[in-house]
């Protein structure tokens, strides 16, 4: 490529903005008794490096489930493990069994610091760049500033590096196997997606997506011949990429059940704090949570995920294709997030990836939903502390956007991919010619309510009968908003052959 | 940053550059910052809480002020903002306060008086005409500029890490040199000594500025070969010229004046009591001649060690090399003779000399005056008296004009540039800014050597192989001082090793860049005095 040096310098300012904003506050800092998953994370490394594997998801009296006992999957253990070593080796207080709880210190963030930015340099941002690079039909030019922009994503970058996590892994690992079944590499994409699975059980959002595609393209080969051998080798790669991280734990059946309850705890309720979801908002006329049984709440919110879901996922094992699979990622992750079980507010980051990988085909839209889902996360971040980096990375994602794609031009419906929708809506209602003007102006609404509420959170105080007013509020604003995309992005999903059909006709 | 602009062509790809940067510059707010923070906070609170008369008498802290009355005046104005923020950082006495509020309010005013920066580079570009290659918006000389000039590692690290103003004050000069690109001269002239009573650094520019007005704006006409026509001296210019300097000059001293303070006032602006190298020895002639004076005392200390071994030495005379004393002020030279500031004051003046004269026999318009004002600056970083590491800004922001130019300037620009920015390192040397000013560094370095090297594609390689050679050392260099020596035993017995070599490695960088811009000066003058005849 002979633009490699633009690339290096977008990979470059990525790091730097990481870099800086890690240098800001992170979840629970300073706060005892429970911290926040800074410590969480902290906790795991000295709870793996310290007990024997049996013991890592049972509660004993070295290990207490009710302080941030281990959650995730046996990957994100090992993960813990490995900066245990390391920390090991630096400094053996950092992670030593009982003494260490709630540690900090200027060199230990350091430290954590950096085993973030070591794994999102090694599994992250090479998934994206490579990306940019495979995308087909666009310039040189417009794949460096797609990564520029994707690279900047604030809701990533201040969760990871701000609040502290490692979500570029699992984000990282599931973009590598959207890369790698879009290449048609299906197995290499599929055991990368296995591995996001181990790491965060949350990726399961995206896992309906991989497995329609990847069946839908078994189908297309024929079931009989082609399409049944890959069937075959890939569901051996899932069983065996499963069996290999879970094998420490496929000794007792007890143990592997204890993990399962671990991964999914039920009798966590709904919802956890304030989530842009559903269920949260209608919490506000409604309080659900308290007048139907838990069984009820299960069943309702997997009824209304699984039909939410549905439509996109039958379209896309009858028609499989790459375009169709991202942005079925986008409806079925959106799905779960918005009418899921026990969602948490950083889950949007698992929408936001596959948003990211459509900027380019829909830079109006992307850049719209990438912003309502960094403010979604606003109470959160407050409550962090990280209201300056928020602010000034989201500003300048949105000039990056901006600048690259001038979304602003981009708003016609053709290039909103609305086209083919509009024109089977003009049959029954001639008079339907005004939609991209009204999304323009949602978009106008919907951002003056986002400054105005990010405004008022951080200056008024809130009345003293109602303390979460606003932060109720971000959510309420961000679930219509992301309500609206929902039917967006089906509305796209189902009206996209029709219009490559009828340009086939046309050619 | 280059990518920003990609798809927008000509538009607000300038905006999009400003905007981006700045932001950066947000981003940097929590980290580290120097002394230099507390020096201006106590800026802050001496010209506000003190009657005019006690500014340069005040000596409660130990950073009193040193710089010229505009800059206290410019304090003063901020103060008034200051104390909507917080009031206790005004107070003279409340030695090292850093609330937080305090810590946003000095850190949003660096990047808010950038904005005066950010205009001077727009109407930089607007006069720089570069050469002319690719339609592509990233290949244009224009972008190339500012690019360079807005992301300036130098600025971004002294002016938003470590803390400084020095953003607004090379706003100024900038917007100076633009004013004389534009034949502006008279507001370029009054620009210019508006900065000089703003920082008296600038003064190392001065000889340049004062040759140039003389001989290209005072003198109206050249005769055809080029050389000066007496006759068409102007009174009139040289005489408004002269009363805006001393209108400048006496709106600035003039309150000292008639309070009888101006010995005070010079006092404290020109410290002469200081060593002859700053704790970290900037990368100029002083730095090699110090490391060489090491050198030669090691060697005869040896050489009276073998002698005394041999048994013919007395072990009494045995001279003590200073070698653990590299990071004191007062170096005492062992072997070679001391350097007076006299001397570097004469070394200062030889150095500058012959550019001047270039600039006066032979003036080749602006961009002359250009490079003799960088020959200048660097002249002076080079031998000057008590030079910081910083100076080397001086040099680096004007000839980032040049470079876009000639391949050849932009070769000897992207040596000095590198090398300089390299020897800001020892600035920042906290844990956590490590990172960053790798990153910024990488950055701004492969960006300008690669959009150079693509700007001037068509002509010869920019470096022969012993520049390639000696810029790429520059990584071991700092794997070696920043990764692997901490972890030597050395550390604790020298540890001023990573220091020393840094500073030496890049005095040989700068001081070959300072030769072959000269030598490139004084040949161009040269080949065009044989092409007129």
């Amino acid at each position: 490529m002979e633009k490699w040096y633009l690339m290096t310098i977008v990979v470059l300012i990525g790091l730097t903005v990481r870099w800086t904003v890690s240098l800001n506050s992170y979840s629970g800092a300073g706060k005892p008794p429970m911290f926040g998953d800074y410590e969480a994370q902290r906790h795991w490394q000295e709870i793996t490096f310290n007990l024997p594997v049996k013991q890592w998801y049972f509660n004993s009296s070295d290990n207490n489930l009710q302080y941030w006992g281990l959650d995730y999957p046996p990957l994100t253990a090992y993960h813990s493990l490995l900066c245990a070593y390391v920390a090991k080796f630096i400094n053996p207080d950092w992670i030593a069994l009982h003494t260490s709880r709630g540690y900090e210190s200027q060199a230990h963030k350091l430290f954590m610091r950096t085993t973030v930015l070591i794994a999102d340099l090694l599994i992250y941002i090479p998934a994206v760049v490579l990306y940019c690079c495979c995308l087909k039909e666009i310039s040189t030019k417009k794949k460096i500033a797609n990564a520029l922009c994707i690279l900047l994503y604030p809701g990533l970058i201040l969760i990871d590096y701000g609040h502290f996590q490692y979500n570029s892994v699992s984000l990282g690992f599931a973009l590598w196997g959207v890369l790698g079944v879009s290449c048609d590499c299906d197995l290499l994409g599929s055991l990368a997606f296995c591995l996001a699975i181990n790491y965060k059980q949350m990726e399961l959002y995206h896992a309906l997506p991989f497995f329609c595609f990847l069946l839908g393209k078994c189908f297309k080969k024929g079931l009989k011949g082609k399409g049944f051998v890959l069937l075959v080798k890939l569901a051996c790669i899932v069983v065996a990429s499963f069996v290999l991280c879970w094998l420490p734990f496929f000794t007792e059946r007890e143990q592997t059940l204890q993990v399962l309850r671990r991964l999914f705890p039920v009798d966590r309720g709904l919802f956890e704090d304030k989530v842009a979801n559903i269920w949260c908002s209608f919490n506000v006329f409604l309080k659900i949570k308290d007048i139907l049984p838990r069984h009820i709440q299960l069943i309702m919110s997997f009824c209304f995920t699984f039909l939410s879901l549905l439509p996109a996922c039958i379209k896309l094992i009858l028609q499989p294709s790459s375009k169709g699979f991202k942005f079925t990622l986008v409806s079925c992750a959106l799905s779960f997030f918005l009418f899921s079980f026990q969602v948490h507010e950083k889950s949007i980051l698992l929408v936001s990836l596959p948003v990211c990988l459509v900027l380019s085909e829909i830079p109006f839209m992307s850049t719209w939903f990438l912003l309502v889902s960094t403010f979604s996360m606003l109470p959160l971040l407050l409550k962090d502390e990280l209201l300056m980096p928020s602010v000034v990375t989201t500003m300048a994602f949105f000039i990056a956007c901006v600048t690259s794609f001038s979304i602003f031009e981009k708003t016609s419906e053709e290039e909103l991919q609305l086209k083919s929708f509009s024109i089977s809506v003009r049959k029954y209602l001639p008079c339907f010619t005004f939609l991209s003007r009204i999304i323009q102006y949602l978009f106008l609404i919907s951002v003056i309510t986002m400054v105005l509420l990010t405004l008022m959170t951080v200056t008024l105080d809130p009345p003293q009968k109602l303390p979460d007013l606003f932060s109720v509020l971000v959510c309420f604003v961000s679930c219509l908003n992301f309500l609206f995309f929902l039917v967006y992005f089906n509305i796209i999903i189902m009206w996209d052959s029709k219009s490559g059909r009828n340009q086939k006709k046309i050619s | 940053m280059a990518a920003f602009t990609i798809a927008t062509g000509t538009g607000n790809w300038f905006s999009a550059l400003a905007l981006g940067v700045t932001l950066l510059k947000c981003l940097l707010i929590p980290t580290y910052h120097s002394t230099d923070f507390e020096v201006h906070r106590n800026w802050l609170a001496i010209t506000h809480s003190l009657p005019i008369s006690q500014w340069y008498y005040e000596a409660t802290s130990e950073w009193t002020l040193d710089y010229p009355p505009f800059f206290a005046w410019f304090e003063y104005i901020l103060s008034h903002v200051a104390k909507y923020f917080d009031q206790e950082m005004l107070n003279v006495h409340n030695l090292n306060y850093s609330s937080s509020r305090t810590l946003l309010f000095q850190r949003f005013s660096v990047i808010f008086m950038d904005v005066l920066f950010v205009y001077a580079v727009r109407e930089c570009c607007k006069c720089i005409d570069g050469k002319k290659v690719g339609k592509e918006l990233t290949e244009k000389p224009k972008f190339i500029l500012s690019v360079l000039l807005l992301w300036n590692f130098g600025l971004l690290i002294v002016d938003h890490i470590h803390f400084q103003y020095n953003g607004f004050l090379f706003g100024l000069m900038l917007l100076s040199i633009a004013r004389l690109f534009q034949k502006r001269h008279m507001e370029g002239a009054f620009l210019f000594a508006v900065l000089l009573h703003f920082k008296h650094i600038y003064l190392y520019v001065a000889p340049a500025y004062g040759v140039y007005l003389l001989r290209s704006y005072c003198f109206t006409a050249n005769k055809p070969d080029g050389s000066i026509r007496w006759k068409s001296f102007s009174f009139v210019r040289v005489i408004s010229l002269g009363l805006v300097v001393f209108l400048v000059s006496a709106l600035s001293l003039g309150p000292f004046l008639a309070l009888n303070q101006l010995p005070q006032v010079f006092s404290r602006l020109f410290p002469f009591k200081r060593g002859l190298c700053h704790a970290y020895w900037a990368p100029n002639f002083w730095a090699l001649y110090n490391a060489l004076d090491k050198v030669l005392s090691e060697l005869i200390v040896n050489i009276w060690y073998l002698g005394l071994k041999l048994k013919f030495l007395d072990p009494n005379n045995i001279p003590k090399a200073s070698m653990t004393s590299g990071l004191v002020q007062q170096f005492q030279h062992t072997v070679l003779p001391s350097v007076t500031p006299l001397a570097t004051l004469i070394c200062t003046l030889i150095a500058i000399l012959p550019s001047i004269f270039c600039l006066w026999f032979k003036p080749q318009g602006p961009r002359g005056f250009l490079r003799c004002l960088t020959l200048c600056a660097l002249s002076s970083f080079m031998f000057g008296w008590h030079v910081h590491e910083k100076a080397i800004l001086l040099a680096i922001l004007p000839m980032s004009l040049l470079s876009v130019g000639k391949a050849g300037d932009a070769s000897i620009f992207l040596i000095l540039t590198t090398t300089g920015h390299y020897s800001l390192f020892p600035l920042l040397f906290t844990a956590p800014e490590l990172p960053i000013k790798i990153l910024l560094m990488l950055l701004f370095t492969i960006y300008s050597i690669s959009s150079l090297k693509t700007l001037f594609r068509k002509e010869k390689p920019l470096f022969n192989w012993m520049e390639t050679f000696y810029l790429l050392g520059l990584g071991p260099l700092e794997v070696c001082c920043e990764f692997v020596f901490p972890f030597t035993s050395w550390k604790v017995k020298y540890p001023f090793i990573p220091l020393l070599l840094t500073s030496v490695y890049c005095a040989v960088g700068v001081t070959y860049a300072w030769f072959k811009l000269y030598v490139s000066v004084l040949i161009d003058s040269a080949i065009g005095k044989t092409k007129k005849q």
